[in-house]
């Protein structure tokens, strides 16, 4: 995915500040009452504001703005990257405590409040998409682990007057041997914050044969915390003094409250404190969340059509789904080159056979679990805490100080674990509740917490795009491809967030039709920029959760036009590729041997197997599903999936991003799609919008292949492969292809 | 003010009858283990047990449950079988972002408390809770591990 952070890179020589204050802020939740002792704050102030030559902050490398070392021995790791469910936490725990030498299972990780300590994606960014968390960070986090260990070792060598050089260390203690002393970490952190860093180029890292918890099956630390509803999300903050607030945003984007018809009705009802008109919204204000709720979905409010609608994205009242995708269909024209190589045009003439196909795919809801909020608090002292869910806590920030007029250093972001994310929680336009809880806080002189109800928030969502693929190829006459040509009429992600085009092509539009890796010598990628008021954003494996679709089952078409199995066509396109061969042999041989079917299953259905491959942030993988039809309905019975990501953390993790990548793929391909009709998303809420549930879940059977390339990502790339897959067994089955998600099989099919 | 019995103590609440049991909990009694995903009863994340018997709390008006015994996620622990729950869930490491989960332990509590031995059948029926981070399967093969059995026809990554 295309940086989709949406903030600054660190400027050189940014002056740091970060204050004891805000990082005991910051962790109030996990450290109020604790006896703080240890590494802690402070360091930036003292050196960076110490006048002029003070040195910039090089992220991820002073220890005491990441680490806190308690008495107990316990570990608090500030982590750059936000926990949603992809298990960073745990990950982070592995990369800091290997070259620590501390026991993940004795960390506990908080999401790290702004600032440059934590941009630690190159080249000073931070953000939490694009499955960029590791494969950017993985050495940053390990030397910030080894360079707490040499302050560790000195601070040990001072106290028991050793040379360092005789010193070791075991989880959790540095290591006398010549005298069996040990000294646990607990008790020397105080002394180590006192000792200089070293620089951070002159410590070295552990040797890969000698790591201990790196590539393990390591438990994931928030387990428990999340089966005893003890895990804290934005929709759980909790100030003193605290209102509630709940919105009713126009219906259609762009229209603004004029007139509510019973105001002084809703205002005088059970529990109101206030009503308010927002950018886009209404909102009621109460002491309670159903009180806020009740009052503001009563409120019969004037929507008014804005008077210039050039600048701003607008939803018509007559925008249908049905109308944009036959808009797409009909788009013409050459469409913008993203990727090409040799000659279509000529290669199609001198085909032996060609073949061309349309496909097309749906608007789908995030749908993530935890609906958005924010809690927003105007101090005595001017300062701003605020809770939000985010994916970008910079981002977020700078954007926040430009809405109050706020210095940055007067502000708090608590970034709260996420209750799922998929791509939801990045800066979007209109998307997200903060505007609203700071200018509620601001009206109301209380602290505000906005919950979007369900309802709410499918009405302001962004959506993953929808677009329709004019294939062709050309096959010669052993038929084989030699030419294929993709033209996408769509609108990309990064261009609905911008509400315009940018200077190149959205990349994130044809991921996945481009970017393949099959040996097809003449090959033209393109789209057909057709823009649509829909809201659009970054979704689970962003242009990949489509892209591959059409490609993949596009190919199995090829594969049919030219008598060849679809398996066996994949090898020979991919000869000479070393890695995608182990891989896709890696999956046949998982699965039980490659066979397509149809076939005869021992409980006597029909069924058939597909296959599919995919290259999404920098990991490959390939997938193998197996269904059945049944009263009409696909059934997805077995997905094999193997993954090469290079080299991993945590297998445990790796398979359960496999498998959640795998359902929401299934979801996709089987139920999901946000319709529009007049204007308005037909539905609202889970009983309009299906997403799946665990009768249509498949069981995932996933083998990690380590190929030792350039480590890649891990929370998005178990998608892309199931929908081919899926689609490739439905067609092999009925004959049909299929080239709509979600896939209407034929009836007549069973 | 409405009496509720809630986690063993009895707790004064002063809602209007039809206020939902969710938004009692979340709000007049400050526990938040209890999520609210959809407020329809759609998707179980409000998921608590009325008399041992998992409810959805969402559209569950308060007043209907005064003087019953409501047990939410923060007393999971106390309750035997939930406590043989939480630690499967541990075992089988379920939770991802872990927003349904509350919801998900609440379930299964509520299955095991009435069914020892759940038949595939039994666990089809009761684990019907959205997770849209797909930890469907992880769920099922927790839940055939407190059911004493190996994972049937669904369930259990390779
Ligand atoms: S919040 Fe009650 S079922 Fe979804
Ligand atoms: S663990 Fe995230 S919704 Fe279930």
């Amino acid at each position: 995915m295309n940086a989709p952070f949406g903030e600054e890179a660190l400027p050189v020589g940014e002056p740091v500040n970060i204050s004891r204050r805000r990082f005991l802020l910051t962790s109030a939740g996990a450290a109020a009452g604790a006896f703080v002792l240890g590494f802690g704050l402070p360091v930036g102030p003292a050196r960076a504001a110490a006048g002029d030559g003070a040195p910039a902050v090089v992220p991820g490398t002073r220890v005491p703005a990441f680490l806190e070392i308690r008495p107990d021995g316990m570990i608090r790791l500030q982590s750059p990257f936000v926990e949603g469910g992809q298990g960073i936490f745990t990950a982070m725990a592995q990369l800091v405590g290997e070259e620590l030498d501390a026991d993940p299972a004795t960390f506990t990780v908080e999401n790290a409040p702004t600032g440059a300590d934590y941009k630690v994606m190159p080249p000073g960014r931070r953000g939490t998409g694009g499955s960029a968390s590791v494969r950017t960070s993985h050495l940053v986090m390990r030397r910030l682990g080894a360079i707490a260990r040499a302050m560790l070792l000195t601070a040990a060598a001072q106290r028991l007057a050793v040379p360092v050089g005789e010193l070791t260390t075991e989880p959790g203690h540095v290591v006398h041997a010549a005298s069996s002393r040990r000294l646990a970490y607990g008790d020397l952190a105080a002394a180590a914050m006192d000792v200089p860093a070293p620089a951070p180029d002159s410590v070295k890292l552990k040797d890969k044969a000698a790591f201990r918890w790196i590539g393990k099956p390591v438990a994931r630390i928030d387990v428990r915390a999340k089966s005893t509803g003890k895990a804290v999300y934005a929709i759980d903050a909790h100030v003193d003094g605290m209102l509630h607030a709940a919105v009713q945003h126009a219906p259609r984007l762009g229209l603004e409250p004029g007139a509510i018809r019973n105001e002084a009705a809703i205002a005088a009802m059970k529990g109101v404190h206030s009503v308010h008109r927002l950018p886009g919204a209404v909102a009621v204000v109460a002491e309670r969340f159903w009180h806020a709720r009740r009052a503001v979905e009563a409120a019969e409010v004037e929507w008014q059509e804005p008077a210039d609608r050039s600048a701003m994205r607008y939803m018509p009242a007559d925008f249908s789904t049905a109308a944009y995708a036959a808009q797409l269909a009909a788009a013409t024209g050459p469409g913008d080159t993203h990727e090409t190589a040799g000659d279509v045009a000529h290669a199609l003439e001198g085909a032996a056979s060609t073949i061309s196909a349309t496909y097309q795919s749906q608007f789908l809801n995030h749908a993530q679990l935890e609906p958005p909020s924010t809690l927003a608090r105007f101090n005595p002292d001017g300062t701003l805490d605020i809770w939000a869910p985010n994916q970008s806590p910079d981002g977020f920030l700078g954007d926040i100080a430009q809405r109050t007029g706020l210095a940055q250093d007067r502000i708090r972001l608590h970034s709260m674990i996420l209750g799922g994310f998929f791509g939801r929680h990045f800066k979007y336009n209109t998307a997200n509740p903060y505007p609203q809880a700071i200018a509620l806080a601001k009206a109301t002189g209380r602290p505000v917490k906005v919950i979007w109800t369900r309802e709410e928030e499918f009405l302001r969502d962004t959506l993953r795009p929808m677009a329709v693929v004019q294939f062709r190829a050309g096959l010669d006459a052993a038929g084989y491809p030699v030419a294929i040509e993709a033209i996408s009429a769509c609108e990309g992600p990064s261009e609905g967030i911008a509400n315009k085009r940018g200077e190149k092509l959205d990349a994130a539009a044809v991921e996945g039709v481009a970017g393949k890796q099959y040996a097809i010598p003449n090959r033209r990628i393109a789209q057909r920029y057709v823009k649509t008021p829909v809201t659009l954003g970054y979704w689970r494996s962003v242009g990949h959760s489509m892209n591959n679709f059409f490609y993949e089952c596009f190919l199995d078409e090829i594969a049919l036009k030219g008598g060849k199995d679809p398996y066996d066509l994949r090898l020979h396109l991919l000869e000479g590729n070393q890695r995608l061969t182990t891989l896709l042999k890696a999956v046949a041989e998982l699965s039980g041997g490659w066979k397509s079917g149809p076939f005869v299953a021992p409980d006597g259905s029909r069924r058939a197997r597909g296959v599919a491959m995919s290259s999404p942030f920098g990991s490959e993988t390939a997938a193998i599903a197996e269904v059945s039809i049944e009263a009409g309905e696909v059934r997805v019975h077995d997905i094999w999936q193997a993954i090469d990501p290079g080299s991993i953390v945590n297998p445990a993790i790796v398979a359960a991003q496999v498998m959640g990548a795998s359902a929401l793929g299934l979801s996709q391909v089987l139920v999901e799609a946000a319709v529009y009709r007049d204007g308005v998303p037909v539905a609202r809420n889970f009983d309009g919008y299906a997403v799946l549930r665990p009768g249509r879940m498949a069981r995932v059977h996933t083998r990690i292949v380590e190929s030792g390339e350039k480590i890649g990502g891990i929370g998005e790339p178990g998608l892309p492969a199931v929908p081919p897959a899926v689609a490739n067994a439905v067609a092999r089955l009925t004959g049909t292809p299929m080239r709509t998600m979600p896939l209407v099989p034929p009836t007549a099919a069973t | 003010m409405i009496k509720l019995h809630v986690n063993g103590a009895v707790r004064s609440v002063d809602a209007e009858p039809d206020t939902p049991l969710l938004w009692v909990i979340r709000d007049n009694l400050g526990m938040t283990g209890t999520k609210y995903g959809c407020g329809i009863a759609q998707c179980g994340a409000c998921s608590v047990m009325i008399d041992g018997v998992v409810t959805r709390s969402c559209v569950t008006p308060v007043e209907a449950v005064a003087g019953k015994a409501i047990t939410t996620i923060e007393a999971i622990e106390k309750d035997p079988v939930g406590a043989r729950v939480v630690e499967a869930w541990v075992r089988h490491q379920v939770p991802q972002c872990g927003y349904c989960q509350s919801g998900q332990v609440m379930a299964a509590t509520s299955l095991i408390k009435a069914t020892a031995h759940p038949s595939d059948a039994d666990i089809d029926a009761a684990m019907v809770n959205l997770c849209r981070c797909g930890t469907y399967t992880t769920i099922r093969a927790a839940v055939h591990d407190l059911a004493g059995a190996k994972p049937g026809t669904q369930g259990g990554a390779a």
